[in-house]
């Protein structure tokens, strides 16, 4: 994407919201409140968000939340979802154990 | 248009947040120029997250000593984030006589700088870490080494610089430094013009380029590392570990996974297309090693691999320096794949060089002109 991101724009105050204790992230545990105020503390983009909360780092790697996390990054930030580039998908597509990956090569 | 600072950093790594940070807490206004898209992209977030004195070159000690001493142990409750960080030793293990030398060498060096590190046997290494497999004869232990979470830290002087009225531009990325009557002054991107007396390029890789603007060149390249992480574990040791071998390094993170980094021994011949992308061999390569030493991990699922290049200088250790004939430059580059344990002490140093004109680690033999050709 690289575009300019002045992380000086006013996005306004953070104000609380009813539901920001509900589970947003379920393998890392982390809340709609959480992700909002990270907004607010200057994680623009969902890579620094992940970064800072682990939000879509545990076992599912961001498969189940990482849509609704866009969409309330999105919602702070006043963007379009589309204009979140999402967070990179990292190998392995399923977890896998070391011994399974450290046996790639076939024995001679 | 606020385009004008006292000081303009460029690179948003944690070099650069770290010292606009520092500046900040001394009043001076700065700006933060971050290339990519995201704070902390490179390196800065792609790190094992040691900090560690024990293994590193004697030029660059002092720093990594002074950061431990005096900035790491209250740096969470300073940014308001939890930086993990962990003192609990750092164990470099050897499993052959060859690697016991090697060691003994490097243990040798940093005790000749003043640090408290010493070779130890298999059982005692054992005794330490009841998990380590019989292979390992013994290691160097240096029991006020560490590591920390380099996202959070990185992340957390971000946060805090900001909250400081640091003003950070990503997506900015610098194409140029110009030059006015005879000092540094001008920063330019595809977008704007900025200007400052002060400016700092602590850009990684990419500071070769903007640096070559001004007819400065560092001797830098490219090398990839990978690394990965498992699934949470039960909680099983604190020490960061490393090897002779350097076939792997790691910790445990206070989320109960393992971090481990490694090498494929192709490392600066792999292909990248240019993209910080994994490699198909590398994590295979990682696990065989990990195994080796901590057989009961072996039936620990990984989730998620990466990788990141180093910016590895031509001597392996950085540069932190005035820029001679470039008066009000300052460059931070090369820092080779061991620049997160230092950066503390880096940009805690580089804003007294700013502001005071002299740094509390003496920098001399990181200077920018050390590199000269064989006679």
């Amino acid at each position: 994407m690289n575009s300019v991101n002045d992380r000086n724009r006013d996005i306004g105050e953070y104000i609380p919201a009813p539901d920001d204790d509900m589970l947003v992230c379920r393998c890392e545990e982390i809340t709609k409140g959480e992700i909002r105020r990270a907004v607010h503390e200057g994680m623009y983009t969902l890579t620094e968000i992940r970064r800072y909360l682990r939000i879509g780092m545990g076992l599912c790697q961001g498969q189940t939340c990482s849509k609704m996390v866009k969409g309330i990054v999105a919602r702070e930030l006043g963007v379009s979802p589309a204009e979140l580039e999402p967070a990179t998908s990292r190998v392995p597509m399923r977890p896998i154990e070391m011994d399974v990956f450290a046996r790639e090569r076939k024995e001679a | 248009m606020g385009y004008t600072a006292d000081v303009i950093i460029v690179g948003g790594g944690i070099i650069g947040c770290a010292t606009a940070y520092y500046l900040a807490k001394k009043g001076v206004s700065v700006i933060v120029l971050e290339g990519s898209d995201h704070i902390g992209n490179g390196g800065s977030s792609r790190n094992g997250g040691g900090v560690r004195q024990s293994g590193r070159d004697p030029r660059e000690l002092p720093l990594a000593m002074y950061g431990i001493q005096n900035l790491w142990p209250n740096l969470s409750e300073e940014l308001e984030v939890d930086c993990e960080y962990h003192q609990d030793g750092n164990l470099r293990l050897g499993k052959t006589e060859k690697h016991m030398e090697i060691l003994t060498g490097l243990a040798d060096r940093a005790k000749a700088v003043g640090l408290d590190v010493r070779m130890i046997d298999g059982d005692e290494v054992r005794r330490i870490n009841p998990y380590l497999s019989d292979e390992v004869i013994g290691a160097s232990w240096c029991p006020t080494d560490g590591h920390a979470n380099p996202l959070t830290t990185t992340l957390g002087y971000y946060k805090t610089a900001r909250k400081l009225g640091v003003h950070f531009i990503s997506g900015e990325k610098v194409i140029a430094l110009k030059k006015v009557k005879g000092v540094i002054k001008k920063v330019i991107t595809p977008n704007n013009t900025y200007e400052a007396d002060t400016v700092i390029v602590a850009a990684g890789l990419n500071s070769r380029e903007v640096l070559a603007t001004v007819g400065i060149d560092i001797p830098m390249q490219p090398v990839m590392l990978e690394a990965l992480v498992t699934e949470a574990q039960p909680h099983m040791f604190d020490q960061m570990l490393g090897t002779a071998e350097a076939d792997f390094y790691g910790h445990q993170t206070k989320h109960g996974s393992f971090v481990f980094g490694g090498t494929l021994g192709l490392e600066g011949f792999t292909k990248d297309n240019g993209m910080q992308s994994t490699n198909s061999l590398a994590a295979s390569s990682t696990c065989r090693g990990i195994i080796k030493y901590f057989p009961m991990l072996s039936k620990a699922k990984i989730v998620r691999t990466w990788a990141g290049w180093m910016d590895l200088c031509a001597d392996k250790v950085p540069v932190i320096s005035k820029i001679d004939e470039v008066p009000g430059l300052i460059a931070a580059c090369g820092f080779s794949g061991h620049g997160f344990g230092i950066a503390p002490a880096v940009g805690y140093n580089l804003s007294m060089l700013v502001t005071e004109g002299k740094t509390d680690v003496d920098l001399q033999e990181l200077r920018y002109d050390r590199f000269k050709a064989k006679q």
